[in-house]
């Protein structure tokens, strides 16, 4: 199954997705990685305030098959969290990229630097599958 | 219909029904809130059923029936290490020699007790290759723990207060990073090579003064033989972290190789794995460590001794991390191991060189059937990546759901997580060729059903009493307790 990948984002290794608003960004997990994962059943938010560096653990991802880490694709700090995700976390399966986890204030844009556009992503997927 | 029997005991209560008769009341009647203040009385009735003595023997009669055991059929759970336990160890559990012991009786009048522990003490150190063993822990998580806060105490003993961090590889059981969290430490997670195996770079990459440990099963979670242990137990050693044993692999190389000579420091067992104690359906477990020499004194106290007079439990232990359960441990299950080790004597070796023959001749027969990531000699389980390529529509789960059709209990699914799809296989070696066979033809048939009729298995199970539940349904709209 060909995982769909979206113009414009910035992408981790991960498998997260970075959207840029300015020095603000919303962060959350691709196509790829809720295929992966199966059925979501629960996302565990951070506390809006906290504050991680990149590659930090910021929540955990609990689908019917395991619970999984979520790191932080650049460091930042925490403007606002989904909370809807409490109550339908299904819809990260849904609709990943619509589906943010967290929205963050941008501690260093050059760590952008570091992640994948759209077609290096794509790719990157096609050699793990 | 007996075996589709599906209520709750809430479902066959019915008003003024009652299993019990009291003789009548002869003193003055007096109201309740008279005898107990007010503030500690319930408003409301307790919702409590109403059976009488033969309903409650029926329905739970009828729900122990659904069981799946060991001693109901084949139960190949990865990781598990779900043997056949032999009845000799019930009996010895039963001998009212053990059965009757109450905890506080005078020490003098548990000597036989005493020496079973000591003894089982000895010789569970002897299998590991370590100096002292405590049997405390109530079974491995619990072992894992108790065996980090030595590793713990031994840095802080030393003055050592740098040392945060445990090292896990992301291949690692559940139960490691959650234990070491819970004494305290940050996690570091590295990564397995392709073969399942430490990546000796991304160790390296992780050690520094503060690690503390690096905790490791081998064989790997994917039941195969870790060879760079000697590098790895160097490595971590000269950065000064000590290396942690899960013992959860154990019955694959038991009497052949021990923990203690590959370099480890600590190690917990699973008595209810490798030494054929009861396991599921409550154990209860049982998770003894044991440590090299120089860390025996931080062991959690009492540790049974012996002097002039006999037996004794020995409180004396000043830098001893302390009690970490109730009494002595699961003594009922120190027993079982202790008769299992005693009936085995050097079929012990056995064991282990049946666990890996029967689990190597399951991979050859479902090899051109199934996909097998690594295809090398593997030890006690091996892990399939789900159906072969032609096939991608039906699922891991699919094949584990048909299986129940065909009376097995599945093995485990989608664990480890580095292998997509994972079928873990674990046959133990109390298994028969005939028992092996059975299965590999079920599995084969199931591989033949999904390419030629995917739905058969999209919609399994069929010949269960539950059909295929929605997975995700249980776990998002949880249903604590029964409400009218």
């Amino acid at each position: 199954m060909k995982s769909k990948v979206v113009e414009g984002l910035f992408y981790s290794k991960d498998h997260e997705w970075v959207k840029v608003e300015g020095s603000n960004a919303y962060i959350g997990i691709t196509d790829h990685a809720q295929h992966a994962l199966g059925e979501i059943v629960y996302v565990e938010l951070p506390e809006v305030g906290d504050e991680f560096t990149e590659g930090e653990t910021f929540g955990v991802i609990e689908s019917v098959k395991a619970a999984s880490d979520a790191l932080m694709p650049v460091g930042g700090k925490i403007l606002e969290t989904n909370t809807e995700l409490e109550d339908s976390p299904y819809m990260v399966n849904r609709e990943p990229y619509e589906s943010w986890i967290i929205k963050v204030e941008l501690s260093d844009e050059s760590q952008l630097e570091n992640l994948m556009n759209a077609k290096e992503y794509q790719e990157f997927c096609d050699k793990e599958e | 219909m007996k075996r589709t029997y599906t209520k709750l005991i809430f479902e066959v209560s019915k008003k003024g029904n009652k299993g019990y008769q009291l003789p009548s009341w002869e003193a003055d009647n007096k109201s309740t809130d008279s005898l107990i203040p007010s503030d500690f009385l319930r408003n409301e009735d307790v919702e409590l059923p109403e059976v009488s003595e033969v309903d409650v023997i029926r329905h739970y009669t009828l729900l122990s029936n659904k069981n799946y055991g060991v001693d109901t059929g084949f139960y190949p759970l990865g990781s598990c290490t779900m043997k056949y336990n032999p009845k000799i160890n019930e009996d010895m559990a039963a001998m009212a020699e053990f059965a009757t012991l109450h905890p506080y009786q005078p020490q003098e009048t548990i000597q036989g007790a005493l020496e079973l522990m000591y003894n089982l003490d000895k010789m569970l150190a002897e299998i590991a290759g370590m100096a002292r063993m405590s049997l405390q822990p109530a079974a491995g998580a619990h072992g894992e723990m108790a065996g980090l806060m030595v590793i713990k105490a031994y840095h802080q003993h030393r003055g050592d207060t740098k040392r945060t961090k445990i090292i896990v590889p992301d291949s690692a059981h559940g139960t490691n990073p959650a234990t070491a969290a819970v004494v305290g430490y940050d996690i570091v997670e590295i990564k397995s090579t392709k073969d399942g195996a430490v990546d000796i770079e991304s160790l390296k990459a992780a050690l520094s003064d503060e690690i503390a440990g690096l905790m490791l099963t081998n064989p790997s979670t994917l039941g195969l033989f870790e060879t760079n242990i000697k590098e790895i137990a160097d490595l971590v050693h000269e950065a000064g972290g000590l290396l942690y044993y899960d013992g959860a692999n154990m019955n694959a190389i038991m009497g052949y190789a021990r923990p203690g000579d590959m370099g480890f420091d600590v190690l917990h067992y699973n008595l209810h794995k490798t030494f054929s104690t009861p396991h599921g359906g409550g154990g209860p477990g049982s998770g003894p460590i044991g440590v090299r020499e120089d860390l025996v004194q931080f062991l959690p106290a009492p540790l049974v001794e012996k002097n002039e007079k006999g037996y004794y439990l020995d409180y004396d232990r000043p830098l001893s991390i302390g009690k970490v359960k109730g009494f002595y441990g699961h003594f009922g299950m120190l027993v079982r191991a202790y008769t299992y080790i005693k009936t085995m004597g050097k079929g012990l070796k056995n064991v282990s060189e049946m666990a890996v023959l029967n689990a190597n001749y399951l991979m050859h027969r479902l090899k051109e059937h199934y996909y097998l990531p690594i295809d090398q000699v593997c030890k006690h389980e091996f892990v399939l990546g789900g159906l072969q390529a032609d096939t991608m529509d039906v699922s891991t789960l699919d094949v584990a759901k048909r299986l129940l059709d065909y009376g097995y209990h599945p093995p485990t699914v989608y664990f480890p997580l580095i292998v997509d799809g994972a079928i873990m296989i674990e046959p133990t070696e109390t298994e028969g060729l005939e028992t092996l066979d059975g299965f590999a033809d079920v599995m084969i048939k199931i591989a033949e059903e999904a390419s030629e009729k995917p739905s058969l298995l999209k919609n399994a199970p069929y010949d269960t009493d539950v059909r295929r539940v929605d997975e995700a349904k249980a776990a998002r709209d949880l249903i604590l307790k029964y409400t009218k």
